[in-house]
């Protein structure tokens, strides 16, 4: 039992991780509906920037944090501008879907020039070391309960800023509309880059907390979490934010539990499959709404 | 349809141009081949330099434009400057052979390469047709020298694992009970640790819990450090890459597991990942042909360049690419190679010559290298333990 | 030209353009003209810009986003690589060897193709892309962790490796894949099966089934009331599109001599490659598909050449990729296109 305990634990807390990441991607998806394949790319950056403030320049966990989300937020906006804007009205959203892509390619490779392949040792910007159950034979990292925590602060600033107020409201008719909310005076082309500022702000706040988990920095750092998380959205329902966090807190759990119960070789392909049941039986995810057909 | 052919014609100018831009380069290195008076050796390298494996492709292609730099200084081979070229093969096979066929076209006289396992065999493949001299760095797996114009600097798979488990079987380690994590999506990793599994059981160990990861899952082991410490390993063997291990060895200090950690040739660097807290790798045992500390001037002054010229210490990788510069040198002044010779008659002397030599004072082996005729080194490995943030020699 | 339809005459450029660089290429091959890094090439150009073909049919003509390619490439390259080993010893010679191993390739993954069909079809836009990535990453999961070998005392398969006794085999070494296969794949077959690819799949889209499959793309809903078979023409191109990366399959296993199943072969990321080849081409243009994926796999090969600026090859490669997906897809920069070149192109216009 206590086996068991403990892998779960260790699955909420690669799960949380997921989570912080897939409630970027789930955001630029439900507003933009596009798959921002360069998300996991941002989240790297984002790593690079708290690690440079960090570590070489010496700030304190906080302000490297600031700088990294100021860093990202200029990043997202710069990308959307120059590759994903131009394609909006593009007689395919596939086209947005390979700059993307492309854009990936580009991050990765512009930080293997800057920061180079030699991997970085990440300081974790969390210094709580965590707490103990059952005489010390259970253990919650402090690292753990922060993402947790700070994955329902943003949820829910992000519930609240989306109903509450005009530009939220603005982001909700977007979604909804693109057509229509141009016609309520809504600017779209300023809308969509709000939510890239936004999504990508919450890049390098779920870089820090993903390379303060998993302490090793590289150019390639944010590919496979970035895909993960990507599951984790639509496992939960792309689209949807509380959805986002449900799913990769389940992707999580599910990967660590196959991992120490299954097999280590074939946990991926296990957390595939529950994803597929999971589609099959819900066709748009956990948390998704039901698609409309329209005739 | 006419708008998209424009948009494919201008990137059917922009590779086009590209090509151009080769050929001008290839042109005056051929004819400056057959020049004779002022001939030059040219020696091709390949390895990952983009793509996650690019830290091992980066340091040897750094490691061996240091070599090359001071072979040309010192007045080359036999007389021979050295040319040198390193492409790059994103650890991807086909890619690999791509490389190596442009290395051809560039008059690529002798191979160093590839870094990675599983495109060096598939390069082997090529030179064995061409019959070009191969020597891989770091090529680990059995069949990167499967033919006879493939040798190695490192020592392969097999000889790793079966090394590991006796060295554990003759020490004080023997009684410990085993834990395994290995990568189960690398060649380097599965071999190393096969061979560790039959000679442990043929020594008598006990493996009490074996568990593996793949490269898209290689973030979080907790899951496996828990199955390791519940079925009460307190030896943990650690076939991988130091990148990976140092990931685990901060996984289970948060979990307060502490066994003693056993790696091999690719935990080296561990100490060298930037920023990272060494002392959580006190007491890590490992079997390495290198040792970035060690005091005698062969290493200082690589150990100084290498730093010098990428801004990090230099792991195994680097220090067997950095070797494999002089083993040739070594080689091809014994069977007086020349640069007029056909690729395949060179390689034929090189051969020969690879199955007498006896190269000492290199960096990778503490004492001499010798190669059987199958391609692979005779070399003792040494077993170090990480002590105060150095490696110091174990018994 | 003029009695030819148009789609036919659609297909004999593409055709043309295809033997017309055979020609070319085998041309300077034998004159002495080419360098053996382009010809290292050929192969791979060709089986990409089959594999992109392909796939069009999913994504261009079914209108379904597929990102699970990669998957049947992987299933189509070990059960014919398997049969290769397997029978490279025996006395059957290599070209009806390789003949068989193409059509195990192409029907195992034409069997693996119709089994993810059937759950997967019922899905829609980014939540079908989703699942057959999984699927695909299944697949080379599992491939990557199974064991199989022959031994005395018999076949043995598992997912942790084990001792052969007496005279033995591995055929399938786990994460090391399959050793020895034989390097079958030349380049006129490969030439040879990009063709078939192009007349299969021409004859399809301009056949009834075709505009079937057309006609689902558009308005799956009009569709199925005018009694198309919804189900039936999902599953068709589906499985024929998987049938043929199958077959790519098994000339890239054919290609190197070891097949291993890892990411930078049989990955998401190589499904996605092929899917820039598609749309980079044109969504729903075979000839398209074809340029694109020779240009796009040419494209990192020949920044080899830059010299010192090669360091940095990738980096341009997806400043390239960006650019020209601007370029070819952006409203503005089709608006800017429109006027520039409306006054030279107005009589040659297509609809």
């Amino acid at each position: 039992m206590l086996d068991f305990l403990n892998t779960f634990i260790s699955g909420i807390s690669l799960g949380s991780i997921y989570a912080i990441i897939a409630l970027g991607y789930t955001m630029v998806y439900g507003i933009a509906k596009m798959l921002n394949f360069a998300h996991g790319d941002v989240i790297m950056v984002g790593g690079y920037l708290v690690y440079t403030g960090m570590i070489s320049w010496g700030f304190n966990p906080l302000l490297a944090i600031l700088f990294a989300m100021v860093g990202c937020t200029i990043l997202g906006i710069l990308t959307e501008r120059i590759a994903y804007k131009p394609l909006r009205g593009a007689t395919s959203n596939l086209a947005v879907l390979i700059t993307a892509i492309g854009m990936s390619y580009f991050l990765q490779n512009i930080s293997l020039q800057i920061f180079t392949a030699n991997p970085k040792s990440f300081t974790s910007v969390v210094k709580w070391e965590g707490i103990s159950l059952a005489d010390g034979q259970l253990k919650i990292q402090g690292v753990t309960i922060i993402t947790i925590l700070t994955g329902a602060v943003i949820l829910l600033a992000l519930q609240l800023f989306i109903n509450k107020t005009k530009a939220g409201q603005a982001m909700l008719a977007v979604s909804e509309d693109k057509g229509a909310a141009t016609l309520m005076g809504i600017d779209v082309n300023k809308t969509i880059s709000l939510t890239f500022a936004i999504g990508s702000g919450l890049a390098a706040i779920a870089g820090a907390l993903l390379c303060s988990a998993y302490p090793v920095l590289t150019p390639y750092t944010g590919a496979m979490p970035g895909i993960k998380a990507f599951v984790a959205a639509v496992l939960g329902g792309i689209g949807s934010i509380p959805g986002a966090m449900i799913g990769g807190l389940l992707l999580g759990v599910a990967e660590s539990l196959s991992k120490r119960f299954i097999s280590t070789q074939l946990a991926d392909a296990i957390v595939f499959t529950i994803l597929i049941i999971v589609l099959l039986v819900r066709p748009t995810g956990l948390m998704g709404r039901k698609l409309q057909e329209k005739v | 349809m006419k708008k998209r052919l424009a948009a494919l014609a201008m990137t059917a100018v922009m590779s086009v141009g590209a090509l151009a831009g080769c050929g001008t380069e290839g042109t005056p290195a051929t004819t400056g081949g057959e020049g004779g008076s002022s001939a030059t050796l040219k020696i091709g390298g390949i390895g990952p330099t983009t793509g996650p494996a690019a830290i091992y492709g980066s340091d040897v292609r750094d490691a061996i434009s240091i070599a090359v730099d001071e072979i040309n200084a010192a007045g080359g081979i036999n007389g021979m400057q050295i040319e040198y070229k390193f492409e790059d093969d994103e650890h991807n096979a086909e890619k690999s052979v791509n490389a190596y066929n442009s290395l051809k076209d560039w008059g690529m006289q002798m191979l160093i390469g590839s870094v990675t396992s599983g495109p060096c065999i598939a390069v082997s493949e090529k030179s064995k047709e061409d019959n070009m001299f191969q020597l891989t760095p770091s090529g680990t797996a059995v069949q990167c020298v499967q033919y006879d114009n493939a040798f190695r600097v490192c020592f392969s798979d097999p000889n790793q694992g079966a090394a590991s488990a006796q060295y554990i079987a003759d020490g004080a380690l023997k009684d410990k009970a085993i834990g395994i994590i290995y990568d189960s999506s690398t060649e380097y990793s599965t071999g190393i640790h096969d061979s560790f599994v039959s000679k442990a059981g043929e020594l008598g160990l006990t493996i009490v819990s074996d568990q593996s990861f793949t490269a898209d899952s290689a973030t979080d082991f907790t899951a496996q450090l828990q199955s390791v410490q519940g079925a009460g390993a307190d030896l943990l063997f650690l076939p991988i890459y130091y990148t990976e291990a140092s990931l685990i060895l901060q996984q289970s200090d948060t979990m307060g597991y502490k066994p003693i950690y056993f790696g091999v040739d690719g935990m080296d660097g561990i100490l060298e990942v930037e920023n990272f807290d060494t002392s959580l790798a006190e007491g890590v045992y490992l079997l390495t042909p290198f040792s970035a500390t060690a005091e005698d001037e062969l290493t200082k002054n690589f150990v100084t360049k290498f730093q010098e010229k990428t801004g990090h210490v230099p792991n195994q990788f680097g220090a067997d690419a950095y070797d494999a510069v002089y083993i040739i040198k070594k080689v091809a002044e014994e069977q007086g190679i020349t640069a007029d010779m056909s690729i395949s008659d060179m390689c034929d002397k090189m051969k020969a010559g690879m199955a007498t030599v006896t190269i000492d004072n290199v960096l990778t082996s503490p004492t001499t290298i010798t190669w059987t005729a199958d391609g692979e080194p005779n070399k003792d490995p040494r077993a170090v333990i990480i002590q105060n943030g150095v490696y110091v020699l174990a018994e | 030209m003029g009695k030819l339809k148009k789609t036919t005459k659609q297909e004999l450029i593409t055709c043309g353009i295809v033997v017309l660089f055979y020609i070319v290429i085998t041309i300077l091959d034998k004159t002495g003209n080419l360098k053996s890094h382009t010809k290292g090439l050929l192969v791979p150009i060709c089986y990409y810009a089959t594999a992109a073909v392909s796939l069009n049919l999913v994504v261009g003509f079914l209108g379904d986003l597929s990102l699970g390619h990669a998957g049947f490439m992987c299933v189509g390259a070990f059960s014919s690589a398997l049969f290769s080993v397997a029978m490279k010893e025996s006395t059957m010679p290599a070209g009806l060897r390789f003949f068989i191993a193409l059509l195990i390739g192409t029907a195992v993954a034409a069997l693996f193709g119709f089994l993810i069909g059937i759950p997967v079809l019922r899905l829609n836009g980014d939540y079908l892309a989703i699942v057959t990535l999984a699927f695909g990453e299944i697949i080379k999961n599992i491939l990557a962790a199974i064991y199989l070998g022959k031994d005395e005392a018999g076949v043995h398969i598992s997912l942790k490796s084990f001792p052969l006794q007496g005279e033995g085999k591995m055929l399938i070494n786990g994460a090391m894949g399959i050793q020895g296969v034989p390097t079958d794949s030349k380049f006129l077959i490969a030439m040879l099966v990009l063709l078939i690819t192009l007349l299969v799949i021409y004859h399809m889209v301009n056949s009834r089934t075709g505009r079937a499959i057309m006609s689902i793309r558009d308005n799956r809903i009009a569709a199925e009331s005018i009694g198309i078979d919804i189900t039936k023409y999902k599953m068709l191109a589906f499985t024929v599109s998987a049938a043929i990366a199958g077959t790519v399959g098994v000339l890239f296993a054919h290609n190197t001599s070891t097949l291993t199943a890892a990411s930078t072969y049989f990955g998401y990321n190589v499904s996605i490659m092929i899917l820039v080849y598609v749309v980079l081409g044109g969504i729903g243009s075979i000839r398209g598909s074809v340029i694109a994926a020779a240009l796009l796999y040419a494209l990192p090969e020949m920044l080899r050449g830059l010299g010192n600026l090669s360091n940095y090859r990738m980096l341009i490669y997806s400043v390239i990729l960006i650019a020209v997906m601007l370029w070819n897809w952006a409203p503005a920069a089709r608006a800017w296109r429109e006027r520039v070149f409306k006054s030279k192109n107005k009589q040659k216009q297509e609809s």
